[in-house]
This record gives C-alpha cells, structure tokens and sequence, in this order.
C-alpha cells in the first residue's frame, strides 16, 4: 500500500513539471515582451535589460533558472503591480482562496450528502424528483448569475432589514463578508454531491451484500448507514480530486463579483492585463494544488475501498 | 394445411426487424421531457439563426431615441425592450444565442474527433499505446485546464476560432474513457474477429465497425457535453476573456445585465432564460438520450 502511494507521489511531480515546463514555452511564445513600452527603449539599454534579465541565454538554461528559481519559492516579478512580487502576491491571495474553497466544499457535502442520500432512499418519491430537480438547477444556472441574484436580493432588497448581508468586499474575512460568496460558490457542489451520492446509494441498496445485512435481520438504519453508506461514499470523495479543479474557476468568478483578494481575481486581473508572471504563477500553484487533492483522494479512496489492488 | 403454413411464414416475413436506432428512437419518444427539450432546442436553434433577420432592428445598431434601457415596446419594435446603450434587446440574445450555440457545438465536435480517436485507438490497439494514451488522459484530468484555455485567449488573442479550439482540446477527456471502455467491450466480439479474419487493416476495422458502435454512448455524451461547453464559454465572456464587443453571446450578455441588474432587469433575465432553457433542454435530453441507447441500462 505505501508503495502504491509512493508511486502515485512520483506520478505528482513529472506532471507538476509539465505543467511547468508547458506555463514557460507559451510564456517565451506570447507576442510582445516585457520592455516593448509604449516609448521605444534605446537599443542599447534594450540590450543591457536583455543581458541583466538573462534572455540571451539559451532557452535551456532559461527554463532550468527558472525552475530553479521556483523551487526556492521566486515567481519572479509581476509585469503590473511593480511594487510586488508574484511570490508576495499569491502568499497574500492563497490563505484568503483556500478557506473559501474549504469552506464552501464542507458546507457542500454537509448539504448535498443528505440530500441525496434521503432522496436515494425515496427513489421516485415527490422528494426525489424535487432533489433530483435541484440538483439541475444548480448545475445549469451559472454561478454569476445566482451570486448577483443573491447579491440583489440580500444586499438591496433586504437592505435595514436583519437580513441584510454586505454585497461584497472582504473586511478582513468578517464572517458576514463571507457567508454569500461561500454559499454562491458552493451551489454547484451541493448539486453535483446530491447527484452522485444519490446515484451511488441507489446502486448500493441493490447489492448482494445489503440485501444479505437486511436478511440476517438488522435493522434499516444500519443496513443504510453502516453498509450502504461506505459503498456510496466512494463516487463522492472521487469527485473532490477533480473538484478542486472546479473550485478554482469556480473562485475567479466569485472572487470578481465579490472582490475578494484571492488568487482566482489575481489570475484573472492577470490575464486582462497580461501580468504573464503573474498568470504563470497563478496556473502552476493551482495545478499544484489539484494535484496533491488528487493524491488525497486517491489515499483516500485506497484506505475506503478494499477493492482498489496496489499494483 | 400446408398453404396455412405457408401464408404463416409469409406474414412473419413482413414482420420487420427494429434496429438499434429504431428501438431507441421508440423509447426516446416515451420520455416527454426528452422529447420536449428537443422541440424546444429546435425552436431556439431556429430562432437564433433566422430570428435575427425578421427583427426591425439589427443586434448592433443603436435606437439613438431611447438610449437608457427601455421596457418592451411593440409599437417602435423592440419587442423585449432594449439594454443601456439602446441595443434591441432581443436581437442581441438572438446572435449572442448564435455565437454561443456555435461555440457550444464546434467546441463539441472537436473535443468528440480527439476523444473518439484516442478512445478507440486506444481501446483497440491495447498494450503500451493504451497505456500511454491513458496515463495522458490521467495527467490531464489533475490538472486545471481551464487555466490553459484562459492563457491560450490571453496569449494569442480573443478571437472565435482559438476559443472552440482551444475549449474542444479541453473537453475530450471523458469522452476518450468513455470510448475507450466501449471499444474494448466491443473488440472481443464476433463481427470484428470476422473483419480481422477477412483481412481488415486495423485503422479500416475501427472506422468501419468499431466507431459506428460506439456511437450511440458518444451521443449521449455530446448532447451532455454542449451545455458544459456554453458554459464555459459564458463563464469566460463574463470574466472579458471570451468573446469581444461588437461581437456577443449569452455570458457576454449576462454580463452585462449583471452589472445593472438593480437599475434594469430585463437585460440579465431575458438572456439567462435563452440560457438555462437551452441548457436545461440539452440536460434533459441527454439524460434522455442515455435511458434510450445505454447498454448499460437494457
């Protein structure tokens, strides 16, 4: 089992490599450079940058510096905000993304579980169909649409009212400040766990080994919560490895629409403005992380199903 | 006797035999919310793409009398009023309907030419190629590839063909697996041990009777794939890494209504009707598609 862990760390760092590697060629390969201002630079200080800056050194060696420089934390500089670094950047956007992130996924299994579990357990009854109902609403209306219907709603309508929640900004991460970006990021979550635990509790109550629990007499709630639940578990936690993946667009959206200074409003004011540094930096730190949630789930999904074989 | 049995013989000759198609085309038509979300994919599909001709005013043109967004107005031909800089509003979702069912569709297409290529190459020639093949498609899956779209746009310019392109190289994942599981159900089976026996050259037998198999499973997931696409694609207008000005389509529109949703909100509702009916109709009629050609489920 360790080595089969080992083995999927190792798969982890040749694709983080090519992620990498891949961020830097589209980098060289985007027109324009950092020096082409709008007043033409002299040719010889065009030199002198191009020599302090390394960028008449083969590609090669431009790429293992660059590596090098990562490894030891340095994004380089951002194109747009002078006076900060990409590093600095992301150290203040990362902590503000991942709470946000983590928060909206609990809050989305605590509601998307029951739901769908309660509604499996009531195949074909009113409650199912209206999960099931739901569950495709929030997947087909997009995220910023529900954020500003809900920004309208308790931000404007329910404005002097105790209801009134503040239609963006972050305030520090008051707790107030968060409450409708992580519901509004959540919505799909919550939609997609109803869908698949549903899907998988519906298969699970047919299986030889729930009806052979039901048959030597236990009772429903623990055939249900005990057996049932293990093997309708396993979808969902696969779904959270390409989930942070979501997470991450998901992020940019609500990030914008509630100004919150994470790396999501980082990445995309990045890319308006074609801060490519920052973009780079952005992209390789998320891949990163999607990685490692794979890794996490795939332990996960290892220790939950005697099934998976370690070869 | 004789001729009683013969005529028996006779009527059972005319007894037609049900494909496949046939058999799926009979469950689908059951399902009413199938069949009602293709109608109405039909209609919308249409009234974007001829709609915009029969309407008094083009997507582009500004009504220079009524510049603030105005309420439906039959007389002066705005039938859904107009948007802040006095643009038909109905005109502007019709085209932007256009452009993001196109993307929708394109995108699809080429997303299902690499994904049915890799699946089925990969489910039938086995062996290291399949290997290869899916440990790429697992690289892939662990990594944020909408991130890549976005520096693709952002790199070489917002236009229309690099964001199909890019969104279809994107969205082919699933599909591969999809495909590939197939191929390998199908690859043991009689009718292409006979096409090997009978000389077929590898590329000839998965053209020939691998993919035309495997087509009923890709369906379904094209038509779930669609809306995902249309998705992304508004997703991406809305954060202005999509499609550009003069140009339009629903997450364009939608952003733009979002923006002034206090002040006029018909800008925002009547394209995010257009929209999640038109993906409502794609979900419902892939999930209906699926009950009526799915092995899986027979």
């Amino acid at each position: 089992m360790w080595s089969y862990f080992a083995r999927r760390l190792l798969i982890g760092i040749p694709t983080l490599l090519a992620v990498v590697l891949f961020c830097f060629f589209l980098m060289r390969l985007a027109p324009g450079g950092p020096f082409d201002g709008e007043a033409p630079v002299p040719p010889e200080v065009l030199a002198n940058l191009r020599a302090r800056y390394h960028l008449d050194d083969p590609l090669w060696r431009q790429f293992f510096s660059y590596l090098g420089n990562l490894l030891q934390g340095d994004f380089g500089p951002s194109f747009k905000y002078k006076d900060f670094t990409v590093t600095e950047l992301i150290a203040q956007g990362l902590p503000v993304s991942i709470e946000n992130g983590l928060s909206a996924i609990i809050l989305a299994i605590l509601i998307g579980l029951p739901l769908g579990i309660t509604a499996a357990l009531a195949q074909n009854s009113a409650r199912d169909y209206a999960v099931s109902g739901l569950a495709m609403v929030g997947i087909v209306i997009p995220t910023f649409v529900t954020g500003q219907l809900l920004i309208l709603a308790f931000g404007v309508w329910l404005k002097g009212t105790p209801f009134q929640l503040p239609a963006g900004g972050w305030n520090d991460g008051a707790f107030l400040n968060r409450i409708l970006p992580v519901t509004v990021l959540a919505l799909p979550f919550v939609a997609y766990i109803a869908r698949i635990s549903r899907a998988s509790m519906i298969e699970a109550l047919r299986t030889n080994f729930v009806r052979t629990a039901r048959a030597k007499g236990l009772p429903y709630r623990t055939v249900v919560l005990r057996h049932a639940m293990k093997a309708a578990l396993t979808p969902v936690i696969t779904f959270l490895g390409p989930a942070t993946a979501f997470l991450l667009t998901g992020s940019m959206v609500i990030e914008t629409i509630f100004q919150i200074p994470g790396i999501g409003r980082y990445f995309v004011q990045g890319a308006l403005n074609r801060d490519y540094t920052l973009v780079m930096g952005v992209t390789i730190v998320g891949a990163a992380f999607v990685i490692v949630a794979n890794l996490i789930v795939d332990m996960l999904y290892a220790v939950l199903d005697p099934k998976v074989r370690y070869e | 006797m004789t001729s009683a049995h013969a005529a028996a013989l006779d009527t059972a000759g005319d007894v037609e035999g049900r494909s496949l198609w046939q058999d799926a085309w009979r469950r689908l038509k059951r399902n009413r919310a199938a069949l009602a979300s293709m109608i109405i994919l039909g209609v919308v599909a249409a009234v974007c793409l001829i709609g915009p001709y029969t309407l008094p005013w083009p997507y582009d043109a500004i009504d220079w009398d009524h510049v603030e967004a105005m309420p439906p107005n039959m007389e002066l031909g705005h039938y859904l009023g107009t948007d802040s800089v006095g643009r038909d509003l109905l005109a502007r979702t019709l085209v932007g309907g256009r452009v993001s069912l196109m993307v929708g569709v394109l995108a699809t297409m080429v997303a299902l030419f690499i994904g049915v290529t890799v699946g089925a190459v990969a489910g039938f020639v086995g062996g290291r190629v399949d290997q290869l093949l899916m440990r790429l498609v697992d690289l892939l899956y662990s990594v944020p590839l909408t991130f890549f779209v976005i520096i693709l746009m952002v790199m070489f310019g917002r236009n229309f063909i690099l964001m199909f392109l890019a969104i279809g190289a994107v969205e082919w994942l699933t599909m591969a697996r999809i495909v590939r599981g197939q191929t390998l159900s199908l690859k043991s089976k009689e009718f292409i041990e006979a096409a090997r026996a009978s000389g077929g050259s590898t590329a000839g037998i998965i053209l020939r009777h691998v993919v035309p198999n495997v087509l009923g499973v890709v369906i379904v997931y094209v038509t779930l794939t669609i809306p995902q696409v249309i998705l992304l694609e508004s997703f991406l207008s809305f954060l202005g890494l999509g499609v550009q000005e003069p140009f339009t389509s629903w997450g364009v529109l939608l952003n733009e209504g979002a923006a002034e949703l206090e002040v006029n909100p018909q800008t925002l509702i009547v394209p995010a009707v257009f929209m999640t009916a038109t993906l409502f109709c794609f979900n419902f009629l892939g999930d209906g598609l699926r009950d009526a050609l799915d092995p899986k489920d027979r």
